[in-house]
């Protein structure tokens, strides 16, 4: 044990000191950049400043919506748990666009990329371009996983998946990963979708259950069968009050969702995955402003700056011009949206830097400040 | 004396002013509508061609003991340097690219090529020198703290080594921008914070050992057996930069047709009368494309101080509309050729070595009789812009 042990210690630190020596002195040659800025203009993948990732191919699932298959570059660690999300930075007339999605493939390391499954929304400016807009070999940004809509390992006896949409893709990932551990339980999956041939994953899911004899499917076709009513839960899964439940689809079935577990005194089961997040803004003004690391918050008007509210809020914020041209006040939006005061534009985030001596908010927002 | 009256537009009523002010802010709306992937190709290209040119001049200077391949290495990298103090640093982190949203080309996160530390550039450039623009006492931009270079200031007897000190500015330029920030003449004066100081200094020292680290131990101890050529090379380029940015810089606001302004003027000023500042203020030079490039666009410099977060890309076509307003409304345009416009800012500088008597004032030179006093400005003292209505404030004594 010891002998075996010993071998994999030093190659463990083999691989890695000379490799961090060579970067610090990589970074004294090229400072003020990093050795990763010069790498990258060999290879886009070779840099760990920014996360990065190649578009490897798009396979279309249904007519609106793709599998997008993505290559990570340098400092990807392959660690996601299933059901987790990664955010994805696009490039689009100039200006990168950051959202959040499944991550529809389960974590292994072999192949080396990992896959996300959108579909393309009318009102989604990203998610369109993501789906019939890609090239493979597109470089776009990364950001790590996250999101708690996970199962526990090992996972519950019993399950109850209730999706809607493109709500199907973190429970893919999930019913994916199960299938290749070999340790599905008691499954049984109600997923909504207005037409067959809009389902994602039809075929996939049939053959997955097919192999395993704990899963079962109910495959509702709204257009034909209408809206899966919570009434309609006893004859779908009749004991589903026995089981870890996990929501995942539009706005309108998890509040009910929501409201029918607690009713039956059940809320502790259910776990959701909301996608649109409320972003506010839409004739919203003003909210609460939240410093989260200076624990501090405050209500707001539409009117106030940002910068004026942290003020108030007894917070030294940087700033300087207080007119938008020196960009001396510029900090990251962790959540919410904010309104530029000198032109009503819109800026939402995360990963959105703000100018907080010209902008006002347009609806709750934090900063990590 | 108010901005209003200033001779130059005294012709203008306070209403044509904001009509003024109103046409130029369609101007800045029009062009942040319209920044699109060319414009984000544009930077991304800079970058790519400056850090090959970067890579190749280093890796020339490997044969630095042959004297063609010393030159060479030395002006790739001369070129690469200037390139990216001017078209690439100095607009990055004036927020120019910040509307496209990429960490890695981003006001907040960029560092340059150069001894002065970003975060302390920002400071003293974006916000005093851009707000303050030749305001005396505000702007520590007028002559950097060494040169006199408005008649309103207090001519003394270490004036006369002007052309001394100017030239050393000239040579030493990135050494003299390192030490902007930290202003000398307040710490002089002991009216400096301490901790600010120490902050400041501490910076600065991490910087210059970086730079100097790089250009003058690691690259040359790499070259081995042409490490002293190595450096002398770096040495070259480091001076080719400095002299160049010195020059470009030097006419952005000191040809003659520049104005100054008291800190009165400013008082009571609207934001139209801010844009007004920057024209009167700034001044163009004239120059081919590459020339633009290379000196990062500052040949708009008057287009650059109107609207210094916009990308520096479209200065020139921004410039084909700021032109016809000044002409509209009568407010002066000042330009000319490179070598003219220089000319002007070294003349004015050897001539305010010697006091006011003995010399005549440029034609847009303020009469000699008002006497402002060299002293500077700290931040606490500088008053704050409302937002709201674009006028300044005293500072809250918080």
């Amino acid at each position: 044990m010891v002998a075996e042990r010993v071998p994999e210690k030093v190659t463990g630190a083999a691989s890695k000191l000379p490799w961090s020596n060579i970067r610090k002195i990589g970074a004294g040659l090229t400072t003020p950049l990093h050795p990763d800025d010069y790498l990258s203009l060999i290879n886009p993948l070779w840099t760990a400043r920014e996360l990065r990732g190649r578009i490897e191919k798009v396979v279309p699932e249904t007519d609106d919506a793709a599998t997008i298959v993505i290559r990570p570059g340098w400092g990807w660690h392959y660690d996601h748990v299933p059901g987790q999300y990664v955010g994805i930075g696009i490039q689009v007339e100039g200006k990168f666009h950051w959202r959040s999605y499944s991550v529809s493939s389960p974590p292994k390391r072999t192949g080396r990329t990992i896959a996300i499954t959108v579909r393309a929304m009318p009102e989604g400016f990203l998610s369109e371009h993501l789906v019939s807009g890609l090239e493979p070999g597109t470089i776009l940004r990364l950001a790590a996983p996250n999101g708690d809509f996970v199962l526990p390992d090992p996972p519950p006896a019993k399950l109850f998946f209730l999706v809607g949409g493109s709500g199907i893709t973190p429970v893919m990932s999930m019913l994916r990963t199960l299938d290749r551990r070999d340790t599905m339980p008691d499954v049984v999956l109600a997923y909504s979708s207005p037409t067959e041939d809009r389902m994602i994953f039809r075929d996939e899911l049939r053959q997955l259950s097919e192999k395993h004899e704990g899963l079962r499917l109910h495959l509702q076709h709204t257009d034909e069968d209408g809206i899966l009513e919570m009434s309609d839960l006893d004859r779908v899964c009749p004991d589903w009050k026995e089981r870890e439940t996990y929501a995942c689809g539009p706005a309108p079935m998890l509040d009910a969702c929501d409201e029918h577990w607690e009713s039956a005194g059940l809320e502790d089961h259910l776990h959701l995955e909301r996608f649109s997040l409320d972003l506010g803004g839409d004739g919203a003004e003003g909210g609460t402003l939240t410093f989260t690391n200076s624990h501090k918050e405050i209500e707001v008007d539409g009117a106030k700056t940002v910068l004026e509210a942290g003020e108030e809020a007894g917070l030294g914020l940087p700033y300087g011009c207080r007119m938008g041209i020196c960009h001396t006040c510029t900090l990251t939006l962790a959540e919410g949206t904010v309104r530029d005061l000198r032109n009503g534009d819109e800026y939402n985030g995360p990963n959105v830097s703000i100018q907080t001596c010209v902008t006002a908010l347009a609806g709750d927002c934090k900063l990590d400040i | 004396m108010a901005i209003a009256d200033v001779k130059e537009y005294t012709h203008l009523s306070p209403e044509e002013v904001e009509e003024l002010g109103r046409e130029l802010d369609q101007v800045r709306a029009d062009i942040e509508e319209s920044r699109n992937a060319d414009d984000a190709a544009y930077i991304n290209r800079m970058i790519t061609i400056q850090r090959r040119l970067a890579t190749a001049g280093r890796i020339t200077l490997f044969a630095s003991k042959w004297k063609p391949a010393f030159f060479a290495g030395a002006a790739m990298l001369g070129v690469a340097k200037i390139l990216e103090n001017m078209e690439i640093g100095h607009n990055v982190m004036h927020g120019q690219w910040d509307w496209m949203n990429d960490p890695e080309i981003h006001s907040s996160t960029w560092d340059w090529d150069t001894a002065q530390p970003g975060e302390q550039w920002k400071h003293s450039h974006n916000y005093v020198h851009h707000q303050f623009t030749n305001v005396l006492g505000h702007d520590n931009d007028i002559g950097y703290g060494i040169l006199r270079m408005a008649r309103e200031q207090k001519w003394n007897i270490v004036n006369l080594g002007q052309p001394i000190y100017n030239a050393l500015l000239a040579s030493l330029f990135q050494w003299g921008v390192a030490l902007h920030d930290l202003d000398i003449e307040s710490i002089r004066k002991g009216q400096k914070d301490p901790e600010v100081m120490k902050k400041q200094l501490k910076q600065i020292g991490v910087k210059v050992r970086r730079q100097v680290g790089k250009d003058y131990i690691l690259f040359p101890l790499l070259t081995g057996p042409a490490a002293i050529q190595t450096a002398k090379a770096n040495a070259l380029a480091n001076l080719s930069r400095n002299l160049w940015s010195y020059m470009i810089i030097f006419c952005g606001h000191f040809p003659d047709g520049a104005l100054h302004f008291s800190e009165e003027e400013i008082e009571d000023e609207t934001r139209a009368e801010w844009y007004l500042r920057q024209m009167l203020g700034s001044a163009n030079f004239q120059g081919g494309p590459l020339l633009h490039i290379m000196s990062g666009n500052l040949g708009y410099q008057i287009e650059h101080h109107l609207f210094p977060d916009l990308p520096s890309n479209r200065y020139g076509e921004i410039s084909d509309r700021v032109r016809p307003l000044c002409e509209k409304y009568g407010v002066p345009y000042t330009t000319g050729p490179l070598h003219r416009q220089y000319g002007q800012a070294l003349r004015t500088i050897m001539k305010l070595s010697l006091p006011n008597k003995f010399t005549k004032p440029a034609r847009h030179d303020s009469a000699d009789s008002i006497e402002v006093p060299r002293g500077r400005k700290k931040d606490s003292e500088r008053p704050t812009r409302r937002t709201e209505t674009g006028t300044w404030t005293s500072r809250a004594s918080a």
